[in-house]
């Protein structure tokens, strides 16, 4: 018999304090003399507490410590290795060593801030001591390059243009999305009713659900996440389950580089999404509603939960909200560094304590969602759309936009333009239009990445191109999310696909096979090209092929979209010509 | 149950079941087959209650487990029962249609409020009435138990108090509600189906019964002796007084196996003849005067088996068995005709087509049939018939299709026999561990990474109050004698029980401890029950 291995699995009181504040409310054995409580349906229910425990413990001892697992373990009767298996999917916990200091730094090395100069802060913060690590994109490319710093019993916080935390602003212009952004104190409820808040709430108690619902698919707001599903319908559908435990969830796991509306909408807007997904908990019939915040956003998060408290406690959410029988009350989920879970069913998964795994569809979120329960998931700026179409109708929402992309649309706009920020326009606006609004290009602009690592790159010439789902899609691309990277003439536009490319191995789940090993081959075939590029001729047709596996048989949207800005490079012919 | 001596339900019904009681059962370890099925169950939202004393491997997955005392079964039933009543979740149409005595019943379990059941038990009432709400709430439940209903003084009074709370909520004779004991082997079932027990022919037709003898007898061409025989524990205090003089032993190891072991081997050693019919040479086969080496049944032998759900099986030789061994049938049939009778039945399918001529519930099993599917449930009366997936589906019915009422039992809560007292102040119960079976005739020789040998396992506070501590020498005695032992400190026992496994006889002879009082309905022995204490080791005492 062997023995086990003698590491010290001890949890100290610190740790354990840290994980009972959040988890202990989900022990799962209650133990007396005579009788003790637990059993499987306890662990389910109590599991997707293991996250916001895995938080306490990484942000009470800098790492996910063996006797901090010991401890969690004990508590929610879900076995060590499973927990490890779970800390490990995510970038934020480490199971290796504990963070130093106070803080470590995750400086954004994605195309915005390598341009702005990210890779040189990273060596000249390792230089000064500080503990630093390259990291996916953090939301703040209007404001590159940006850093989030970790906090180890200390808050964490976002940097960005060399400014600290709470005060960094991004450029937001729009009149009806974002009429309140920079406008109220996000902070305040009256601020926010004063504003036109919570009107859109009282019309649509005032109609009932089936009205609201026929209102919405009317005004044909479809998602902003990138696929482009009818709202209305995917309301529709959780609408007419029958049972009575159903979900809203806000997927704000917003980590497509380049993109940052959801994040603007947050921390600048807050009750506005509260209050819509409050009418959609109404109309479908769900009680509970999820906003899944990536950890990269601590301003967001920290402006949502207190918005939720106010709130609450003004009987906007709760028990009987606004004095009716409807009963409707928000969780907040942190993210851990996963790009997956902003795929919803990965999301799923990470709410309820698992890997953000992605599950195969069908059955549809809206059969069988998170916890397998009919679910509403949508982004926050769908969300705030349904605000507008209750409180300026349906015919005015309808008139702006074209007759198959209606409405207003928020465009992330950054890189070598004037004034990099968030846009709000309608459906259609031309991409020279919008890089226009945006104080012009500060360098004759070599093509634009529509869409984020998973879209498209687009050449000048094309840039009168329509931004509307039907346009861009009868031009091979893909508006995604909103993000528009101008990309300069400076830019070398192989290394931006190569880290695209490098984005993508990292963000592979690994759980289904064309996707784990085609990321990382075609990340690899690229390094090379670039190291060979003037001696031999790139290996086109392996590029290709690598491409259309994983488009062909992955599982989810990361596998399918992982080679599309690849393949734009190729087929736009802007690699070849991009080596200095 | 209710007139025929098996579970009334299929092993896949307790997937569909909402609420399980398993009840002085350690399935998870005992039986990790048939608990997959329960695991499944939970993974579909099942919610699992277990009462057993010790907080076992199968109780970590219970959404309540009621550690109650040893030998309470009866009052904790008797209050979930009252507590079932005085909330009106009894279902009094199922009541009226199709059972008897309720009424008698009814004030039977009034005494047993839930704070005396409290006192009894040692489980809080609470928790009591969350089960007993739970069970009657449930739209499908069952009951099920091993030894630790069984091995008992008052065996069959705790098996009846079990089925009071199926009639009085409607729980059997519907798919996913039932009654379900579970088995130890493959084959006990088809054991007792078989006619071996002292008071039934087979196909559970009373041996009293004279039209029934009368069938048997025609074809037998002999007269039947009407008078029931002995069962086990009556066999060895018949041995004990000379009476019974000549033993032939098939597949038991009585002298290991036995409860107080010590007083079973000597009545085993002042027989005239003792006959050993076996696959191992056990300690039982060691006293014998002849020894049968047997062919291994599951693996060697052509026949059938029938498991706890009441299903046969065929059963066909995997490997040809060693030269010097014999199939059971073989060696029964080789012995009739050293005595000179003249079985016409020779080969399997034959004595097989006896029984179907002889016992109504397996007549339709052909030998086509079993070897064309998955095996069939008795009963099974014609060639037509599907087979019986649950039993008891009459109490459904409109006039219970001829059937009698299914009576309620009037049960009264005794305790153990043997009471605790300052000489002997510990319970000791015994149970089985995952990696071994019963005496370890058949286990013992393999390796396993997860065997512990055999140990005495006691919670922290009693180890501290007689001063010993994990991994110590221990000296383990009951009335009847004293053995050494290993201690090993437990969580999962409450203060005041101790427990031990019987897989290792070789290393420390539980049984020689052990309770022979023996319930008068089914002659089981209290194995679940003895009074011991617990000393330090002294070199000078002698074991």
């Amino acid at each position: 018999m062997t023995k086990p291995l003698s590491i010290r699995t001890v949890v100290t009181v610190a740790e354990a304090t840290a994980i009972d504040a959040v988890a202990k409310q989900a022990e799962v054995l209650i133990r007396s003399d005579r009788v003790v409580r637990g059993g499987l349906s306890r662990i389910k229910e109590s599991r997707s507490f293991l996250l916001p425990a895995l938080h306490a413990l990484q942000s009470e001892s800098g790492w996910i410590s063996p006797g901090g697992v010991r401890y969690i373990s004990e508590l929610l009767q879900v076995s060590e290795a499973e927990i490890y298996g779970v800390a490990t999917f995510y970038d934020l916990f480490r199971t290796d060593r504990p963070i130093e200091s106070d803080y470590l730094a995750h400086v954004c090395v994605d195309p915005l801030c390598s341009m702005t100069g990210s890779e040189e802060l990273l060596t000249d913060l390792k230089k000064n001591g500080q503990e630093s690590e390259r990291s996916a994109c953090l939301g703040l490319c209007a404001n590159a390059p940006a850093v989030f710093f970790q906090g180890k019993q200390c808050p964490d916080y976002a940097m960005a243009d060399g400014d600290l935390g709470p005060s960094l602003q991004t450029i937001s212009k729009g009149d009806q999305l974002l009429k309140r952004v920079g406008r109220i104190d996000p902070t305040s409820l009256s601020s926010y009713k004063n504003s036109g808040g919570y009107e859109a709430l009282s019309i649509a108690i005032k109609m009932g659900p089936a009205a609201v619902i026929d209102l919405v698919t009317e005004s044909g707001l479809t998602g902003r996440g990138g696929a482009g599903f009818p709202t209305g319908a995917k309301w529709a559908a959780v609408a007419a389950e029958s049972t009575d435990v159903k979900y809203i969830v806000a997927n704000a796991d917003e980590s497509e580089p380049g993109t940052f509306k959801d994040r603007v909408i947050m921390e600048s807007d807050p009750f506005a999404l509260i209050e819509a997904m409050t009418i959609a908990g109404v109309t479908v019939g769900a009680k509970t509603g999820w906003i899944y915040i990536r950890a990269e956003y601590p301003l967001a998060i920290q402006r949502v939960t207190m918005a939720l408290a106010k709130a609450r406690h003004s009987n906007l959410l709760g028990h009987n909200i606004l004095d009716t029988d409807y009963s409707f009350d928000i969780e907040v989920r942190k993210g851990a560094g996963a790009y997956i879970c902003g795929e919803e069913t990965a999301l799923f998964s990470s709410i309820e304590g698992y890997r953000g795994e992605p599950r195969s569809k069908p059955p549809y979120p809206t059969t069988s969602g998170l916890f397998g329960r009919p679910t509403v998931v949508n982004n926050p700026e769908t969300l705030i759309n349904v605000l507008e179409i209750l409180t300026g109708g349906v015919t005015k929402y309808k008139s702006q936009g074209t007759p198959k992309s209606p409405g207003t649309k928020l465009y992330c706009v950054s890189g070598d333009v004037h004034e990099p920020g968030l846009y709000e326009a309608e459906f259609g606006i031309k991409i020279n239009e919008l890089i226009s609004l945006a104080g012009g290009p500060t360098s004759a602009t070599q093509a634009v990445l529509l869409g984020g690592a998973a879209g498209s790159l687009v050449e000048p010439e094309h840039f009168n191109l329509p931004l509307s789902a039907e346009a861009t899609q009868s031009h091979g691309v893909s508006l995604g999310s909103g993000a528009v990277m101008v990309l300069g003439e400076q830019v070398n536009i192989l290394d931006v696909i190569i880290r695209v490319a490098e984005f993508f191995k990292n963000e592979s789940c690994g759980q289904c096979v064309p996707c784990r090993i085609g990321t990382m081959r075609q990340h690899e075939q690229l390094l090379q090209i670039k190291q060979t590029i003037d001696v031999a001729r790139p290996n086109i047709e392996l590029l290709t092929d690598i491409g259309n596996a994983m488009s062909d048989a992955s599982i989810c949207g990361l596998g399918h979209t992982a080679s599309t800005a690849v393949q734009s490079a190729i087929s736009s012919g802007l690699i070849w010509g991009s080596n200095d | 149950m209710f007139g025929a001596g098996g579970g009334t339900s299929s092993y896949r019904e307790v997937e569909d079941s909402e609420v399980i009681l398993l009840w002085g059962s350690n399935a998870r370890e005992a039986h990790p087959i048939y608990f997959h099925r329960v695991l499944k169950a939970l993974r579909k939202g099942a919610k699992l209650f277990v009462i057993d004393p010790r907080r076992t491997a199968s109780a970590e997955f219970a959404d309540l487990w009621l550690g109650l005392d040893i030998g309470t079964d009866i009052a904790l039933a008797n209050a979930i029962a009252r507590e079932i009543i005085n909330a009106n979740l009894h279902d009094l149409t199922f009541i009226k249609r199709a059972t008897t005595g309720f009424k008698k019943f009814k004030e039977s379990v009034d005494w047993y409020t839930l704070e005396r059941a409290e006192l009894i038990t040692g489980i809080p009432g609470d928790a009591i009435k969350e089960l007993a709400h739970s069970y009657a709430n449930a739209k499908t439940a069952q009951i099920l138990w091993t030894l630790g209903i069984t091995e008992h003084h008052n065996a069959v009074e705790n098996v009846l108090s079990l089925c009071n709370l199926a009639l009085l909520t409607g729980h059997i004779g519907r798919w996913g509600s039932g009654l379900v004991p579970l088995r130890g082997q493959n084959n006990v079932q088809g054991g007792g189906d078989m006619g071996a027990l002292p008071d039934k022919l087979p196909g559970f037709q009373d041996i009293t019964d004279d039209n029934a003898r009368r069938k048997f007898e025609l074809i037998y061409e002999t007269k039947i002796n009407p008078k029931p025989g002995l069962h086990l524990t009556l066999m060895f205090e018949a041995m004990h007084r000379n009476e019974l003089r000549a033993l032939y032993v098939i597949g038991e190891n009585p002298a290991q196996s036995e409860a107080d072991a010590k007083s079973a081997r000597k009545a085993l050693s002042q027989l005239d003849t003792l006959i050993v019919q076996d696959i191992f040479l056990t300690r039982t086969a060691e006293m014998a005067d002849v020894v049968f080496p047997a062919s291994v049944g599951w693996a060697e032998s052509d026949g059938t088996v029938t498991s706890s759900e009441r299903r046969v099986q065929r059963v066909r030789p995997a490997v040809k068995s060693i030269s010097s061994t014999k199939d059971d049938l073989d060696i029964i049939v080789g012995l009739a005709d050293r005595l000179g009778a003249n079985w016409p039945a020779r080969r399997p399918e034959q004595v097989w087509d006896e029984i179907r001529a002889l016992s109504p519930m397996h007549a339709g099993m052909s030998y086509e049939r079993l070897d064309n599917g998955p095996g069939l449930q008795w009963p099974c009366p014609t060639t037509q018939h599907p087979g019986t997936e649950y039993l008891h589906g009459w109490l459904w019915e409109k006039d219970l299709e001829g059937h009698q009422a299914a009576p309620f039992s009037v049960t009264v809560h005794e305790g153990p026999k043997e009471h605790l007292n300052p000489e002997y102040p510990l319970r000791l119960t015994t149970g089985r561990v995952l990696d071994s079976f019963n005496t370890g005739v058949q286990s013992r020789n393999y390796p396993s990474p997860i065997r512990t040998g055999q140990t005495i396992d006691l919670n922290a506070i009693d180890a501290e109050a007689i001063g010993i501590s994990d991994g110590e020498i221990v000296k383990v005695s009951s009335k009847r004698g004293s053995i050494k032992m290993t201690a090993k400190v437990v969580e999962n026992l409450p203060t005041g029980l101790v427990f031990s496994t019987f897989h290792f006889p070789e290393i420390a002879d539980i049984n020689l401890l052990t309770n022979d009082h023996w319930d008068l309905k089914s002659g089981t022995s209290e194995f679940k029950a003895s009074a011991v204490r617990i000393d330090k080791f002294v070199d000078e005492v002698t074991i």
